[in-house]
């Protein structure tokens, strides 16, 4: 059996009557990127709190680079990297000051390790600059350098792209995936599908439940019940009503201009176009779909 | 040396003046402060603590300390029977003036020239000088009572020149100089009040940010944190309070008698005091704003009820009672005593020891409460 990074059993927390976490239980291996989808308040945020041991658990147990997560978490903490999605900087100080600071807490005071993580993050002649100062995508960076500087063997990144645009995040994620080459694992919520497709290994939260962990190809195959279309109807809202009362169709979704449309396999194009006929709804186009993350969060909805 | 605790003690050093606000907090407070306060102070005086040492014990004696007593300004508080007695007294600063009624007083009397004197403590020069104007008057219209009444009992003609003469001698501060008065009390509530604002925002800040909890992921220790942050403030208090001593003892001239080392630990309590203050204030508030208003709740009855402008001998009884919760008040008494009366530690022991205890009890809470917040 290969020592994992992280391995959970029937991880649960709960405040009060809420149950934030929900008997979570998976395991990481080492140089994995493993993302962890769902929805803001599925219980993505508490289970990474307790992971670092922010949190004690309720119920189960937490296992991190072979440290239990809540009892050892000095050792754990001293040995992972985080990066919070609020990017903890402190914008009266430089990027080279802050990262100094962060250095020094960790227990490295050696300049040229400090440069040397500048330089990974992509930071090299922005030492002076007031984090203040810097754009969302220079912060997040900085936050990531910072979550590095102690070079940790795994790095917990919560949202790490929230409010980033698409391309500091595509770089950022070139950021990760070299990380991970170098044998750092790294564990990321995300809510943003397209980003959880980058990742080798999704898990999806719902409610504080793990409803499911595996590849994105093989979740799209496993967990879609059926074929996907795009059905591109006016109104949306008519379109939705009537593709519910279709025989066939399983899952129905509102994905900005189009409704994704599942149903059981082999279904034909015609019979999904006579039965919104039927309806009177207006039909501009009918679209076989490429299955996404959002049709297995959508085939795992209720 | 210990990094992580280098560490945050230099990005709180960098973070304190990189806010210019907080540069010209620290650097330019204290001479505004020092230069407004130091010119202008009046105040009114009633219930002045006095001592008495009565040697004469005769119905002419207590009759003159009747006369005193009805005169709203002083309170007899102490009667004493020697030099040295009084000397501590004011020393302490428990009485304020001292009365000293000669053995052969009723002989005297009935010559007309009997003589009492009052002794007054300089360094409040509010009090002094009011105490020192009031004691004549008594002793004038006291002596025109007496002449009065020797006059229609004996038929004599009045006697132009009054039976009694009041003999005043002020200790301390001679000239009852009000910046003399005025610069311990400035020194006291500018270190008092820089360090509880800049600590509030301390903790606070961090949580605001979010910073807060990438440290506690981090390996540092919360009393590592803690002193980190403290630290600088303490080094930038004792810098201003250098610069506050300069400035009043070259400037206004006011003398420094007393042991500087006391001067410092003196300083060093208040500052348990006040930093306690900030820190707790910084783990309870949730934002910053929050912080300085209940500093700021702690400012008032720092500035009004610990004797920097207003004597707390003339304050109703329970504004009294509250004053003893003030630890500016017993700073400013033990840093006046120091430094205008050259006082030792046996003599500010009484104010040194409950400062000593809010500072102590202050702390304490606010490294549990700070410890909580990292949890």
């Amino acid at each position: 059996m290969s020592e994992s990074v992280i391995s959970v059993q029937n991880l649960t927390r709960r405040f009060g009557d809420f149950v934030a976490v929900d008997h979570v239980s998976f395991e990481v291996e080492q140089g994995e990127i493993v993302g962890y989808l769902g929805p803001n308040g599925s219980g993505k945020t508490t289970t990474i709190r307790m992971l670092l041991g922010l949190l004690e658990p309720s119920e189960g147990k937490a296992t991190v680079l072979g440290y239990d997560a809540f009892r050892q978490s000095e050792d754990v903490r001293a040995r992972a990297g985080y990066m919070s999605q609020k990017f903890a900087l402190y914008d009266d100080l430089t990027t080279l000051e802050n990262l100094t600071f962060y250095g020094g807490v960790y227990g490295i005071t050696d300049k040229n390790r400090i440069k040397q993580t500048l330089e990974l993050v992509g930071l090299t002649g922005h030492e002076s600059t007031l984090t203040r100062s810097l754009s969302a995508g220079w912060r997040q960076r900085l936050a990531l350098g910072i979550a590095l500087v102690h070079q940790p063997k795994l790095l917990f990144l919560d949202e790490p792209t929230s409010g980033v645009d698409p391309t500091a995040r595509r770089a950022f994620w070139d950021l990760i995936y070299q990380l991970a080459e170098s044998g750092v694992t790294i564990l990321v919520t995300t809510h943003y599908m397209d980003e959880a497709e980058y990742c080798e290994r999704v898990g999806i939260m719902r409610d504080g439940k793990l409803l499911a962990m595996d590849t994105p190809t093989n979740l799209k195959q496993k967990v879609i019940p059926g074929d996907v279309w795009e059905v591109f109807a006016e109104p949306l809202q008519d379109g939705l009503n009537a593709l519910h009362e279709i025989d066939g169709v399983l899952r129905v979704g509102l994905a900005g201009d189009h409704l994704r449309t599942i149903t059981q396999r082999g279904m034909k194009k015609t019979a999904l176009q006579t039965g919104l006929d039927s309806k009177g709804v207006h039909v501009a186009n009918i679209a076989a779909g490429e299955p996404t993350l959002e049709d297995v969060f959508l085939s795992l909805a209720r | 040396m210990n990094s992580r605790l280098v560490s945050v003690m230099r990005k709180e050093f960098i973070q304190a003046f990189r806010d210019r606000r907080t540069v010209i907090m620290i650097v330019v407070m204290p001479i505004l402060q020092l230069f407004l306060l130091g010119y202008a102070s009046a105040t009114d005086v009633k219930n002045i603590p006095i001592a008495v040492w009565d040697q004469s014990q005769t119905p002419q004696s207590r009759a003159l300390l009747d006369a005193f007593r009805s005169a709203d300004y002083f309170r007899i508080a102490y009667a004493v029977s020697s030099q040295a007695e009084i000397q501590s007294l004011i020393e302490q600063g428990s009485a304020r003036a001292a009365l000293i009624i000669p053995p052969d007083y009723d002989r005297r009397l009935l010559e007309n020239n009997a003589q009492v004197s009052m002794i007054l403590d300089g360094s409040d020069a509010s009090v002094g000088a009011t105490a020192l104007s009031v004691a004549q008057l008594i002793g004038q219209s006291y002596g025109a009572k007496i002449v009065e009444e020797q006059a229609a009992l004996q038929g004599r003609p009045m006697l132009s020149a009054s039976p009694l003469q009041v003999r005043t001698q002020v200790w301390y501060n001679p000239d009852l100089i009000s910046a003399y008065f005025m610069i311990p009390g400035v020194i006291g509530q500018l270190l008092f009040m820089i360090t509880t604002v800049l600590t509030a925002s301390a903790v606070v800040r961090e949580r605001e940010r979010g910073t807060i909890e990438q440290l506690i992921v981090t390996p540092i220790r919360p009393w590592e944190l803690m002193v980190g942050k403290i630290t600088p403030y303490v080094i930038l208090s004792f810098v201003e309070v250098i610069e506050a001593l300069i400035i009043g003892h070259w400037w206004f001239k006011v003398p420094v008698i007393g042991n500087l080392g006391l001067i410092a630990l003196s300083s060093g309590l208040l500052l348990l005091s006040s930093l306690g203050i900030g820190l707790f204030a910084s783990t309870v508030a949730h934002t910053q704003q929050e912080a300085t208003v209940m500093v700021q709740m702690t400012m008032l009855p720092s500035i009004f009820l610990s004797g920097l402008f207003f004597p707390i001998d003339a304050m109703p009884r329970v504004l009294q009672w509250i004053s003893y919760l003030v630890p500016l008040k017993y700073f400013i008494i033990t840093l006046r005593s120091l430094m205008l009366k050259g006082a030792g530690l046996g003599t500010i022991q009484n104010q040194v020891i409950p400062l000593a205890l809010f500072g102590f009890i202050i702390m304490g809470a606010a490294a549990r409460r700070f410890h909580k917040t990292l949890d």
